[in-house]
């Protein structure tokens, strides 16, 4: 007799009985990829920057969001002296280099409404070191650096959270759509073709104009009620609130045919078909057997999409659209070049922005990259 | 014959009659809408994927459904399980209506009954680990306590075959046999009574099927399992079936115990059918002649009219065209739908 009556052979070693769960192969995978590990590691370091800022402005390395001067606590005696920067003739300008400041390296022009603006307070004690802008001058003696990093607060929070929030409304929307199908896909999918055809942008940009009408108009009848509550909130978040809706409006259509395609993929898999024999409910079967196979290729596509939420929201508040004015946003910035003598003067309120723009999302889509080599092997390279 | 076979055949006991009849089927009908429009859809057309059948599965025994692709073979063996609802007629499990169960009752009842699927590949979700999906029946039906579980799982891989402590490992990491018996530890996991396999030894190595189709006959005497066996090799049929149902186009049009139809096929399509097989005796091999059927088999949406198999019937007469012939008992045990057997 032929026949092998037990199994294959099989390895006892102990080392391989661990298993190697997906996710954990996937971060095997990610690892290996030098450019998502470098892009998450800024992407760290700017997330930590950005969420920490207000702890900075209590040390007094930063200033406050709105531009008024933190109390600069931060004991001077720790900091170097002027001495060891590249350039202390830059500082010893206008017979001010008794003091020991850290000087602004990037802009003469900002250096002087720097040390006119900052390093000299109404009451400068002369017989302390003093803390100067480490990236230069802002509009009205702001501080860049601090402009920036309070930026990165917006970028990011429009970055993550728009992704987060169309990634949550198109999964909800798509599986539904793909796992009911029938006449539930059909109703559903015809709403979203129709929103397709929406120019995103020209509605965004709607819908700003159209938020900012209606706070104008509550500004004069006075804010009560629900809408009163919303403005008031939107208020506290420096506009985010309405441009985050402006965002989500349409954002989630491609997530949502991107998860319906997901689902209709997978609800045919005869795994699906096993956990129905054994009697498995509807909402066991959408959570333990399709969300956890379909959310990669979402999550991939998601992460390449936040630098497009970012470039919007710059856009918008390039335009002045997006953000209130007042709160500081790498957009605003950009823009406010225009009113602050222009490019050729003052290169580094052009350039620090742009580049925390360009570094960011750069990052973004490195990660994207990474993660989408990691989730699904077969697009590797492409 | 494959020659990985025992060489006795042990269980081709007779069924006898007043055998125990575990699952009953009735005209059964399956048809898929094809629904055109844009916004609100009408039904233009069906797929008649299982158009009237009826037969019969005693307890205990392994009946063979075979036919070429595209037949009705796999969607018989869901609708029978309830994974597709039938279009008419009836399903009985051991006397109860299966049809018309819902909710719990459904539930309860899917416990008795379970599959084994063809794609080892696609049978097992990627993204969990063995002990998961072996251990997913019980928790659907929230049977013992974890670590009751945890032995049972132990318990049903060992049965299988396969070493328990793989419990953590994930399908990908598995052949495909080996992915075939956890599939099998599964479906075995709330001890049902009947169990449908679809092809589930097309998609692997030959010298795998053997291991799993003697794994199969392994359990069934062990647990006591009754097969519904759906497969388009036909000598693991012969093999392993008490008997064999040959489908065409939707339709059954011969059953008959295995033997019994292996050495008298009485229908047109199953003597071409069997034609097809090649036999192990370069001497008999030789004057082996083939029936080689004409045509293609016409579409499930507008079958033929009248006998379904008269567009590709070497032997066809008038009434073919006309009648749609009953599935009759010509011999004791075998029944045949064809106007040319007397």
């Amino acid at each position: 007799m032929a026949v092998a009556e037990g199994a294959e052979p099989i390895s006892l070693d102990e080392e391989k009985q661990k298993g190697a769960n997906p996710w954990v192969d996937a971060w095997r995978l990610f690892r290996r990829n030098k450019a998502a590990i470098v892009a998450l590691c800024i992407l760290a370091v700017i997330f930590f920057i950005a969420i920490t800022a207000q702890l900075w402005t209590r040390v007094g390395v930063l200033d406050h969001r709105t531009g008024a001067k933190a109390r600069h606590t931060v004991n001077p005696d720790n900091l170097e002296r002027q001495d060891s920067f590249a350039d202390p003739g830059l500082c010893a300008r206008d017979n001010l280099d008794s003091n020991p400041y850290w000087c602004s390296w990037l802009s003469g022009e900002a250096l002087v409404a720097v040390q006119a603006d900052h390093c000299y307070r109404p009451d400068p004690d002369y017989s302390q070191k003093q803390w100067c802008y480490l990236l230069g001058g802002a509009e009205s003696g702001k501080d860049l650096m601090s402009q920036t990093v309070y930026g990165a607060q917006v970028s990011l929070a429009v970055g993550v959270l728009g992704a987060t929030m169309s990634l949550i409304v198109g999964l909800i929307y798509g599986v539904i759509a793909g796992f009911y199908g029938g006449r539930v896909d059909n109703f559903m999918m015809r709403i979203i073709d129709f929103l397709y055809g929406i120019p995103y942008l020209v509605m965004v940009i709607l819908l700003q104009v159209f938020f900012t009408e209606i706070a104008n108009e509550y500004q004069d009848t006075g804010r009560e009620g629900f809408v009163g509550f919303v403005l008031e909130l939107n208020q506290d978040m420096g506009g985010l609130l309405f441009l985050f809706i402006a965002l989500g409006a349409l954002s989630w259509i491609g997530m949502a045919r991107l998860a319906r395609g997901q689902v209709l993929s997978y609800r045919e898999k005869e795994f699906v078909e096993a956990a129905r024999a054994v009697g498995a409910s509807n909402r066991r079967i959408i959570f333990v057997h399709l969300l956890p196979n379909v959310i990669g290729p979402l999550i991939v596509a998601e992460t390449l999409a936040i630098p497009g939420y970012i470039f919007t929201e710059a856009f918008l508040s390039f335009i002045g659209l997006g953000i209130q004015p007042g709160t500081p946003s790498w957009g605003s910035m950009i823009s406010s070049v225009r009113d602050n003598g222009g490019f050729f003067s003052n290169r580094h309120l052009l350039l620090v922005p742009s580049v925390a723009l360009v570094i960011t999302t750069l990052s973004f889509n490195f990660l994207g990259d990474g993660l989408r080599d990691a989730l699904d092997p077969r697009l590797r390279g492409t | 014959m494959n020659q990985a076979m025992p060489d006795t055949q042990t269980k081709n006991v007779s069924p006898a009659n007043g055998r125990r009849v575990l699952v009953e089927v009735k005209n059964l009908k399956k048809h898929f809408p094809i629904k055109s429009g844009i916004l609100f859809q009408r039904e233009v057309a069906a797929v008649k994927a299982v158009d009237g059948i009826s037969f019969h599965i005693y307890e205990g025994e392994t009946l063979g459904l075979v036919g070429e692709s595209g037949c009705g073979k796999s969607t018989t063996g869901r609708t029978i399980l309830q994974l597709h609802r039938a279009t008419e007629g009836s399903v009985q499990f051991e006397g109860e209506e299966i049809t018309t169960l819902k909710g719990e009752k459904m539930r309860k009842m899917r416990r008795r009954m379970q599959m084994i699927f063809q794609d080892p590949y696609a049978s097992l979700n990627p993204r969990m680990s063995v002990g998961r999906i072996v251990a997913e029946p019980l928790v659907v039906h929230n049977i013992g306590t974890k670590k009751e579980r945890d032995e049972r799982v132990a318990e049903l891989l060992e049965m299988v075959g396969l070493n328990p402590y793989f419990v953590r490992r994930y399908p990908h990491e598995f052949s495909g046999g080996q992915r075939q018996r956890i599939g099998l530890a599964r479906s075995l996991a709330l001890n049902p009574e009947f169990i449908v396999a679809d092809e589930p030894i097309s998609a692997l190595d030959v010298s795998i099927q053997a291991q799993v189709v003697n794994l199969l006959e392994k359990l069934q005497e062990e647990l006591g399992l009754t097969y519904l066996f759906i497969a388009h090799d036909l000598s693991m049929v012969r093999h392993l079936c008490d008997r064999v149902a040959v489908m065409y186009l939707g339709k059954i049009v011969e059953i008959a115990e295995s033997e019994e139809l292996y050495i008298n096929p009485l229908h047109p399509y199953t003597q071409a059918l069997l034609s097809a097989v090649p036999v192990p005796d370069p001497v008999v091999e030789e004057q082996r002649q083939r029936i080689i059927l004409k045509g293609d088999v016409p579409s499930p949406i507008n079958p033929p009219h009248g006998c379904n198999f008269n567009t590709r019937c070497p032997v066809s007469v008038d009434v073919c065209y006309d009648e749609d012939p009953e599935l009759r008992e010509v011999l004791p045990g075998h029944w045949v739908a064809c106007h040319r057997v007397v």
